[in-house]
C-alpha cells in the first residue's frame, strides 16, 4: 500500500503533537497539582438520608489542621449550603478540602475564576482540594442544570487574610 | 438518467427521511434563535426563563437526536443503494424502520412541547442529556427508545443488502461509501447499546413508576457510553461526504481510498472506550479511567488530522485540475461559487478550529477551566452545529437533483446560504468560546448574576453578548434562505436535463491495500474488547450495590 512521503510526515508530525498534548497534561497533573475530582474514598451517601445522618446533616467548615480546613457542602434545589443564605467565609493561603453532594438532583459547583469545577452527583461524594491566593470575594454558580430556578441558584465565598480568619463559626468534630 | 430513475423505491425512503430531518431542522433551529436572544437578555418575549428549558430541550432533541439521525439514514441509504446497485431487499422492511424512528420522534417530541402548553400534563425539560433525578414522561423516553431501535433496523437493512450483494461479489473490495456506511453502523451498534440500556432497563420502567427511585450516576456514565461515540455518529457522515464526494466537487478525485479505510477503523476502535472525558469533573469515577479516556481521547485526533490531510490534498488536486498553481493560490481556483462546494469547505475549516477547541477539553485538568461553561456549546456548534450540519445542507444541494429529477431553484440563495452560515457561526462561537473562558456557564436561562462580575479575559461581556444575539440571528436567516431554496426546488424545480451525479475513483484506489481492511469481524472483536477494557469494571462498581442504589427520589421536570 502507497503512502505519500508528504503524509507520512504528517501522520508523525500529528503523533508528536498528540504526545505533547498528553505530556502537559501529565506535567500539570503531577508538578503544578492541577488535579480533577475522583474516587477518594469510594463511599455513597444515601440521598434520603444524607440531610439528618452524616457530616452532611451538618454543612460547614471545620478544622482539620493548623493549615487544613475543610468544608462539607450540600447542592441543592436552589442553594448552595453554606453559601447561598450567607457567604462561606475560608482563610486565604490555606488548603481547603471540599466534600458536596445532594439530596435531591445533580447540581454543579463553579467558582468563576478559581478554576473550580465539579458536578455535584446525589449518591456520590465530590471531594477536592485548592487554595485560594489571595483575600477575595468570589462567586458559586451552579452550572449543572438543576430544574425551573436553576439560573438563580448561586452563592459566594468569602475569602479572607488566615490572620483575620474567625474561628468561633467552625463546626466542631 | 439520475438515481432516482435507477431506484425508485429507495429514492422514495432517501426522500422521506430527508422531509423529516429539514422539519426536525426548521423547529431546532427556530428554538436556537430564542435562546441566542434569551441568553444574552437582548430580547425575553419568546418564553418565559423557566420555559427556556423546554425549549432548550427541544432545540437539543431535535437537532443533535433527530434531525442528525433522519439525514444520515437518508444519506446511508443513497451511498448504499448507489454503490452496491442494488434496491432495498424489501420496501415494506424498509418503511417499518423509518416509520418507527418517524412515531418515535413524534412521541418525544410531543412530550417536550407539551411543557410548553400550560395544562397539557406533559413535560419533558430534562435537556438532550436527560440526567435523571431529574424526570420527563414516560413518552419522551419511549419515544427515544423507539428512534434508537428503528435506526438499528435501518442499519440491518442495509446489511442485508451488503450481504446480497456479497453473495453475487465474493472476492470484490467493499466500495468505499458502502464501507464508511458500515463502519459508521458497527460504532452506532456497540455505542447506542449504553443508552439503550439506559433508558429501557432503568429510565422507562423508572418514569412509569415500576421502580421509585434511581441511582444517578449509572444512567449519566452510560449516556456518555454512548454521548462522545454519537459525536463521531454526527461527524462519520460529514467525512463520508468530504472524502467521496468534495473532492469530486472541488474539481479532481479523491487522493487516497485505503487511508480514508484506515481512518473509519480507528474510529470504529476509539470513539466509544472515551466517555469518561465528559465525566472529568464528576465523583465516583476513578482517575485511572479518566487518564485513560484523556490519552484514547487524544489519540482519536489521529484519524482527523488524516482527514483534514486527504481532504486538502484532494482539494488541491482538484484546484489543479482546474487550471490553479503556486503554494497557495490553487485556492483561488476552488469553485467559490458553487454552493455545495463552499458549503463543505467553509464546514471543514470551522472543524479545524472546532478540533482545537475540542483538544482543550480533551485535556483533564484543563478541561476544569471550561467544563460546562459557555466555551462547550462555542466548541459543538464548530463541531456538530456545522461539519455536520453545513455539510448536510450543502451536499444536499448536489443530492436534490438526483433524489427528485429537479434542478435547484434559487441558486443564489443557495449561494448565499453557506457564507451567512460561516459569518454567524464565526459571530457566536468566538464569543461563546470567550465568554467561556470567563466562566459564563452553558445551559441557563438567565447568565446573569447579581454580585457576580466575570473576569473577561479579553473584550467586554456585552461585546460578546451582542455577537451571540447578531450571530444567532444571522444563523436562522441562514436556515430560512436553506428551507426556501430545498422547499422551492421540491415543489416548484424545473426538471433537470443533465444531472450531475459521477463521482470518480481515488488516485489510489482499495486495490493493493492489505484485504484485512475490510475484515468486519475483525475490527469489531478489537472494538468490543476496548469497551470491555475501558468500561466494565466501573460499571461493574456501580451495579454491584444496586442496580437504582444509592437511590435519589424523582424531580418531575
Amino acid at each position: 500500500m502507497h503512502v505519500h512521503r508528504f503524509e507520512k510526515l504528517w501522520i508523525g508530525l500529528s503523533l508528536l503533537l498528540i504526545a505533547a498534548f498528553i505530556g502537559i497534561v501529565l506535567f500539570g497533573f503531577t508538578v503544578m497539582n492541577l488535579k480533577v475530582p475522583g474516587v477518594e474514598t469510594g463511599e455513597t451517601v444515601d440521598p434520603a438520608t444524607v440531610l439528618s445522618e452524616g457530616p452532611f446533616a451538618q454543612p460547614g467548615v471545620r478544622k482539620v489542621s493548623d493549615n487544613h480546613y475543610e468544608v462539607y457542602m450540600l447542592a441543592q434545589q436552589f442553594l448552595f449550603r453554606p453559601g447561598s443564605t450567607q457567604p462561606l467565609t475560608l482563610p486565604a493561603e490555606t488548603k481547603v478540602t471540599f466534600h458536596m453532594t445532594s439530596p435531591d438532583v445533580m447540581h454543579g459547583f463553579e467558582v468563576p475564576g478559581s478554576g473550580l469545577n465539579a458536578t455535584v452527583i446525589p449518591g456520590q461524594i465530590a471531594t477536592f482540594s485548592t487554595r485560594f491566593p489571595e483575600a477575595k470575594t468570589y462567586g458559586i454558580i451552579c452550572h449543572q442544570y438543576c430544574g425551573s430556578a436553576h439560573h438563580n441558584m448561586q452563592g459566594e465565598i468569602e475569602v479572607v487574610p488566615p490572620s483575620e480568619f474567625d474561628e468561633s463559626n467552625l463546626i466542631s468534630q | 438518467m439520475t438515481f432516482v430513475n435507477h431506484y425508485p423505491k429507495a429514492a422514495r425512503i432517501v426522500k422521506a427521511n430527508l422531509i423529516v430531518a429539514f422539519v426536525a431542522l426548521s423547529i431546532g433551529g427556530f428554538f436556537g434563535l430564542i435562546q441566542a436572544l434569551h441568553r444574552t437578555d437582548v430580547f425575553r418575549g419568546f418564553v418565559s426563563s423557566v420555559g427556556y428549558y423546554d425549549v432548550l430541550t427541544g432545540h437539543g432533541v431535535l437537532l443533535a437526536l433527530v434531525f442528525t439521525t433522519f439525514f444520515i439514514t437518508g444519506l446511508y441509504q443513497w451511498g448504499v443503494t448507489r454503490t452496491l446497485e442494488r434496491e432495498p431487499e424489501s420496501s415494506t422492511f424498509s418503511w417499518s424502520w423509518f416509520v418507527m424512528m418517524l412515531v418515535g420522534t413524534t412521541m418525544t417530541a410531543t412530550a417536550i412541547l407539551g411543557g410548553l402548553v400550560p395544562g397539557s400534563g406533559l413535560s419533558a425539560a430534562v435537556l438532550y442529556t436527560f440526567y435523571p433525578p431529574l424526570q420527563a414522561h414516560p413518552l419522551f423516553y419511549i419515544g427515544a427508545a423507539l428512534l434508537i431501535v428503528g435506526s438499528w433496523l435501518a442499519g440491518a437493512d442495509w446489511f442485508w443488502t451488503y450481504r446480497k450483494w456479497r453473495a453475487d461479489n465474493p472476492d470484490a473490495r467493499i466500495p468505499l461509501q458502502t464501507y464508511m456506511v458500515i463502519f459508521t453502523w458497527l460504532m452506532w451498534y456497540l455505542c447506542s447499546l449504553g443508552v439503550a440500556l439506559e433508558v429501557v432497563v432503568l429510565l422507562i420502567p423508572w418514569s412509569l413508576g415500576i421502580v421509585e427511585k434511581i441511582d444517578p450516576l449509572l444512567p449519566r456514565t452510560l449516556f456518555w457510553y454512548f454521548g462522545h461515540a454519537v459525536v463521531y455518529f454526527w461527524l462519520l457522515p460529514a467525512y463520508f461526504v468530504w472524502y467521496t464526494i468534495l473532492p469530486k466537487l472541488s474539481g479532481g478525485r479523491l487522493f487516497s481510498d485505503p487511508l480514508a479505510r484506515i481512518v473509519f477503523i480507528f474510529f470504529l476502535l476509539l470513539s466509544t472506550p472515551i466517555g469518561y472525558h465528559h465525566q472529568y469533573a464528576d465523583p465516583g469515577i476513578s482517575l485511572v479511567y479518566k487518564m485513560w479516556a484523556l490519552i484514547m481521547t487524544l489519540v482519536i485526533l489521529l484519524p482527523s488530522l488524516m482527514t483534514a490531510f486527504t481532504v486538502i490534498s484532494s482539494m488541491e488536486h482538484g484546484a489543479r485540475q482546474r487550471g490553479g498553481s503556486g503554494y497557495f493560490a490553487w485556492m483561488g481556483a476552488l469553485p467559490w461559487g458553487q454552493p455545495a462546494f463552499v458549503g463543505c469547505a467553509l464546514a471543514g475549516i470551522m472543524f479545524a478550529a472546532g478540533g482545537f477547541s475540542g483538544m482543550i477539553n480533551a485535556s483533564l485538568n484543563i478541561d476544569m477551566l471550561v467544563h460546562n461553561t459557555a466555551w462547550i456549546p462555542g466548541h459543538f456548534h464548530l463541531t456538530v452545529g456545522t461539519a455536520t450540519a453545513l455539510t448536510f445542507m450543502a451536499i444536499t444541494y448536489w443530492l436534490l437533483p438526483q433524489l427528485t429529477g429537479k434542478e435547484i431553484k434559487f441558486k443564489n440563495l443557495a449561494l448565499a446560504q453557506p457564507y451567512t452560515w460561516f459569518i454567524g457561526m464565526t459571530l457566536m462561537s468566538n464569543a461563546l468560546h470567550r465568554q467561556g473562558l470567563a466562566g459564563v456557564p452553558r445551559r441557563v436561562s438567565e447568565p446573569q448574576y447579581a454580585g457576580i462580575d466575570y473576569e473577561v479575559p479579553f473584550g467586554t461581556m456585552a461585546e460578546m453578548d451582542w455577537q451571540v444575539a447578531i450571530g444567532g440571528t444571522i444563523l436562522f436567516v441562514s436556515l430560512v434562505l436553506f428551507i426556501t431554496v430545498i422547499g422551492g426546488t421540491w415543489w416548484k424545480g424545473a426538471p433537470a436535463t443533465d444531472v450531475d451525479d459521477v463521482i470518480p475513483p481515488a488516485l489510489s484506489g482499495p486495490e493493493h491495500s492489505p484485504k484485512i481492511l475490510d475484515n468486519l469481524t475483525l475490527w469489531m472483536g478489537v472494538a468490543v474488547v476496548l469497551v470491555l477494557i475501558a468500561y466494565s469494571l466501573p460499571l461493574a462498581e456501580m451495579v454491584m450495590d444496586g442496580l437504582f442504589s444509592p437511590g435519589a427520589f424523582p424531580a418531575p421536570m
